[in-house]
């Protein structure tokens, strides 16, 4: 029996508070992290993602009190992203218990930050976000190039060349979030997250645009996605995690019962 | 109370292990972080857990002096060695251009990218959750079924001349052996503190069990 392809909720985080309206009619405190993590380990999430999405500097520390307390009850992979800039902040966040860190503007800003940070802590914590929209237009063969500040800013950075290089320069995992699809509830880049998948030798996990149980299937089976990440339609109670692998394995798809 | 020490020697996050064992402890066991000689000599189970670089591992303990101490404790008290803490039990390792390690178990740690064929197109490291198959029966399996999942994030893989010690075996481009055990020492590669229900059933026989 091979490796078993993972489902991951992903919570966004805001001093300390999970935001986007989560909502369960069956946990006391939606917005309290350790609650929805525990709730999602039960429903057999594979790994739980937290992205931090604290605007101000001196609430980021927060973000580690979270994760000790999660790490202290939930025993799955966790990952932590969202503005981390230096080695510093990766030791913080591991020592605290995360597992993975998600390093995105700052590999961006600086990819020897990406080379640095295997280096200390080794790569199999690093996993380097990328954020690709695409800029060719229909018709043409298609290219996507690497956005920042929530896909506001481009950077004319080829998205398939800049994954291989952050495989070089040490990514353990890459996180890739089409931003054209993002919060459209239209299903993965497939096209994409292909095309980044097979360039690369380390796992991909597909983000953005998940609106179904199809997406999700579809993701690994014609994206060739080494795991699915998905926020609001687990969220908002659409679909449970065990609904979501019910669904993978009548796809033929391997997943941890 | 039993103490458990579980060894720090700067190469890993040990949050996790340290609160999965206090959380089937039941307040039944002391759970220590050590890098002290004597506090490891005087524990009643070791656990020995590390992630990164073989030469890095390998540099640490021996800074710490701690090579000797880890060699005792596996043949005198339960021991139980995870992810690099198995890897490091091995003569050697191909990473890093060859690093000798603490020889317990006679055999190498090998590459996935060198061993495996280009053709299974594996991606490396080895993340995510694979199954174990039991091939011998042992305390630590206890109420683990057959071909349970555990989480595994790893590059190497350890390969031990005898293959009576790899109880534990995992399919990943080729099969290895993803546990090894003899007389006090279960090591395996997997992280029983991230394998969810599986993985503290598995810490929680480790903290029942008298050894060889």
């Amino acid at each position: 029996m091979p490796l078993a392809k993972r489902i991951i909720p992903c919570l966004d985080v805001d001093a300390g508070r999970v935001v986007k309206g989560v909502k369960f009619v069956d946990i006391r405190d939606a917005g309290d992290p350790v609650e929805v993590a525990k709730r999602y380990d039960r429903e057999g999430a594979d790994e739980i993602t937290f992205l931090d999405i604290t605007a101000s500097s001196d609430q980021r520390k927060t973000m580690a009190d979270v994760v000790e307390k999660v790490a202290s009850e939930v025993f799955i992979p966790l990952t932590v992203g969202g503005g981390i800039r230096s080695v510093a902040d990766i030791r913080h966040l591991l020592n605290a218990g995360a597992d993975k860190v998600g390093i995105n503007t700052a590999a961006v800003r600086d990819p020897n930050f990406v080379r640095e940070a295997a280096e200390r802590v080794g790569s199999q914590c690093i996993v380097v976000s990328i954020d690709a929209k695409r800029v060719s237009p229909e018709g043409q063969p298609k290219r996507w190039e690497i956005f920042t500040h929530g896909g506001r800013n481009a950077t004319g950075i080829d998205a398939i060349q800049w994954a291989q290089k952050m495989c070089e320069y040490g990514a353990g995992e890459l996180l890739l979030t089409s931003m054209d699809r993002d919060g459209t509830k239209q299903g993965f880049d497939l096209d994409l997250t292909r095309s980044i998948s097979d360039s690369v030798t380390v796992p991909v996990i597909a983000s953005g645009g998940v609106g179904c149980l199809e997406d999700l299937s579809t993701g690994v089976i014609e994206g060739h996605a080494d795991a699915v990440l998905a926020a609001s339609i687990f969220h908002f109670g659409e679909y449970t995690i065990e609904q979501a692998k019910a669904h993978m394995l009548s796809q033929g798809i391997i997943m941890r019962a | 109370m039993q103490k458990i020490v579980v060894i720090d020697y700067g190469m890993s996050n040990l949050h996790s292990v340290c609160s999965a064992l206090a959380q089937v402890a039941e307040g039944q066991a002391e759970v220590v972080i050590s890098q002290d000689r004597a506090e490891i000599a005087s524990a009643d189970r070791v656990v020995f857990p590390g992630q990164g670089a073989a030469a890095d591992c390998m540099h640490a303990l021996n800074e710490l002096k701690l090579a000797d101490v880890v060699r005792k404790a596996a043949s005198e008290k339960p021991f139980l060695g995870i992810c690099m803490g198995m890897q490091v039990l091995l003569q050697q390792s191909e990473e890093n251009d060859g690093t000798p390690c603490l020889g317990l178990y006679d055999g190498s740690v090998k590459s996935f990218r060198r061993h495996v064929n280009p053709e299974e197109k594996i991606k490396v490291p080895h993340m995510g959750w694979n199954t174990i198959q039991q091939k011998q029966e042992h305390p630590l399996w206890s109420g683990i079924p057959q071909d349970s999942y555990f989480y595994f994030v790893h590059s190497y893989f350890v390969q031990p001349v005898d293959e009576e010690y790899a109880i534990g075996r995992t399919d990943y481009g080729l099969e290895f052996a993803s546990v090894i055990a003899s007389d006090n020492v279960f090591a395996m590669q997997c992280h029983p503190e991230k394998s969810a229900s599986n993985g503290l059933r598995l810490l929680a026989n480790f903290i029942h069990w008298r050894g060889a």
